[in-house]
């Protein structure tokens, strides 16, 4: 499951439906991780843009990947403005037993940041500035310009 | 006739031309001023998938997307 929030993600309802939603299906575990805008370097908060048909493709994949494994995945995040000391992504596993879905989350959460098609700004005095420092080329970044 | 789009931070509006690879529309975009500081940390992709080569075949009304690094979370 993959759900796109327009502002600030709500953290309760979302953990506590996604924990009923599963409540009956026999898994032993539940872990979420839940990502918090920050205050730092002045900021009053976080933008974010989403390319939702490539989201949802490499989204798909993982839930295909870990199937095997019992486990199941579940993922919220925002689009456009999110204020400080608020939330924009929630990820979560549910699997039979712990370690997979320790080790599942862990690299579902580091392919997140790498791949997933979502763009950050930060809003400082109104204006929404690109993250650049803070973003990764996705893998096989610069065809065009003949790197690859 | 293909359309390419600019994803994200890339304040460009959607391009019309005419190309039957990648290598067309590379070719065209490494002449664009505006693409100086995207196009080497762009990845592409072809009606929302990811492609690995410039010798990807473009069909009348494919879509070529630019996307430039990310940061979810």
């Amino acid at each position: 499951m993959l759900e796109l929030c327009d502002g600030p993600l709500n953290v309760p309802e979302i953990l506590t439906r996604w924990y009923i939603q599963e409540s009956q299906s026999n898994y032993g575990a539940y872990i979420p991780f839940v990502g918090t805008v920050r205050a730092e370097d002045g900021i009053e908060g976080l933008s974010f843009d989403v390319y939702e048909p490539i989201l949802h493709s490499w989204f798909d994949a993982w839930v295909a990947e870990v199937a095997p494994l019992g486990a199941t995945l579940k993922m919220a995040h925002s689009r456009g403005d999110v204020l400080v000391h608020e939330s924009s992504y929630i990820a979560a596993v549910f699997s039979p037993k712990r370690r997979v879905a320790l080790e599942t989350i862990e690299q579902f959460v580091e392919d997140f940041k790498a791949s997933a098609p979502i763009w950050k700004y930060d809003l400082i005095n109104g204006e929404r500035i690109y993250a650049r420092e803070r973003s990764t080329a996705i893998v096989g970044a610069g065809l065009l310009g003949g790197k690859s | 006739m293909i359309t390419v789009e600019f994803l994200g931070p890339i304040q460009k509006p959607v391009l019309h031309m005419e190309a039957s690879t990648l290598h067309d529309v590379a070719r065209v975009l490494k002449e664009d001023p505006q693409m100086g500081q995207w196009i080497e940390s762009c990845a592409v992709a072809v009606n929302d998938t990811l492609v690995s080569s410039l010798d990807t075949v473009l069909q009348e009304g494919d879509k070529v997307s630019l996307l430039p690094p990310v940061c979810g979370g």
